[in-house]
């Protein structure tokens, strides 16, 4: 469960990063995989950071306010206005009251 | 500085048929972009302000940003690159103002290259297995079947434990794991080296998985 191919338990936890990401060289990559095929307590580990990650996937996140995604299409659609010849700058957000700041 | 073409050769087919279709005014198009990535610049600006309302503000800024700067995107970048870089220095600027610090300096870091496991879980020199596993510290199962978990319980905590990391930690980790971004990406958004993004990424994986072990040890 140490020493197998040069590789230890201990230098085995700090290479998993690098080896998912794939940025171990061959004889690394070989020596880690030829550790994992006989130690459970590494595969296990490995396995667990790939559990971890996949539960990070799975965080969902907010979305923009309608009221947001509403005034920036008015915003694209007055920018790109396809009379004009030069895209008119944008300097005021529309729909957007002035300085009410709301608590989280 | 040079006149900018509207595919380089470095853009992707996608992001040349984005860019084709915004300059174009392509509601569609915007609408689509503003849909798939809004959630990602949400979550990614409100590591650096202090309200969700100020998020959705600084989201609201870049994508203005973004539009206004369309003409000048030389697509050295990729699309989502530019556009979340943008969405980073609005968010910045908007923490500044909320008064709050925005990315602790690297002294938090001072884990450098500590180990992130505990040293305790591994034997010493004259251990049976030097450097191996002891058998107190050996990763255990976490799925037993008399101990199922429930699966909103371990997303809760996952992501109480994201929200305590360090703050660069925290970025990275959500950058890569949260959003899917790749790593080159990550050190542009942030401005750190590749080294940097795979120490921060290490440690914020490590810890997140002791959270998750302590949990199932429960």
């Amino acid at each position: 469960m140490t020493t197998m191919h040069g590789l230890t338990c201990r230098e085995i936890v700090e290479l998993v990063t690098d080896y998912l990401d794939g940025d171990l060289d061959a004889d690394t990559t070989a020596a880690l995989e030829a550790h994992l095929a006989v130690c459970p307590g590494c595969a296990r580990y490995l396995d667990q950071i790939r559990e971890t990650i996949a539960t990070l996937g799975e965080i969902s996140s907010d979305t923009l306010s309608a009221e947001v995604q509403s005034g920036l299409l008015q915003a694209f659609d007055a920018f790109r206005r396809p009379t004009s010849t030069e895209p008119a700058g944008i300097d005021r957000r529309p729909g957007r009251p002035p300085a009410a700041q709301t608590q989280d | 500085m040079n006149e900018p073409t509207p595919g380089t050769s470095t853009l992707s087919g996608a992001d040349r048929v984005v860019l084709a279709g915004l300059r174009a005014g392509d509601e569609a198009t915007f609408a689509a972009l503003v849909h798939q990535w809004s959630p990602a610049m949400l979550r990614l600006a409100r590591q650096f302000v202090s309200t969700g309302q100020s998020a959705q503000d600084a989201v609201q800024d870049a994508w203005l940003g973004m539009l206004n700067g369309l003409d000048r995107f030389d697509g050295r970048a990729s699309l989502r690159t530019w556009t979340f870089s943008i969405l980073v220095n609005r968010a910045k600027s908007r923490g500044v103002r909320d008064g709050r610090t925005v990315v602790d300096p690297p002294a938090e870091d001072d884990g450098y290259d500590l180990p992130t496991v505990d040293p305790e879980r591994f034997q010493g020199p004259d251990g049976r297995y030097p450097d191996g596993w002891t058998p107190a510290g050996v990763p255990q199962p976490w799925h037993q079947p008399e101990k199922r978990a429930v699966a909103g319980d371990t997303l809760s905590l996952v992501e109480q434990t994201l929200d305590r990391l360090p703050a660069r930690q925290r970025l990275v980790v959500t950058l890569r794991d949260v959003q899917g971004f790749d790593a080159d990406e990550v050190c542009t958004l942030l401005e750190i080296s590749a080294a940097d993004q795979r120490r921060l990424l290490h440690r914020g994986r490590a810890a997140l998985r002791t959270a998750l072990e302590e949990y199932y040890r429960a």
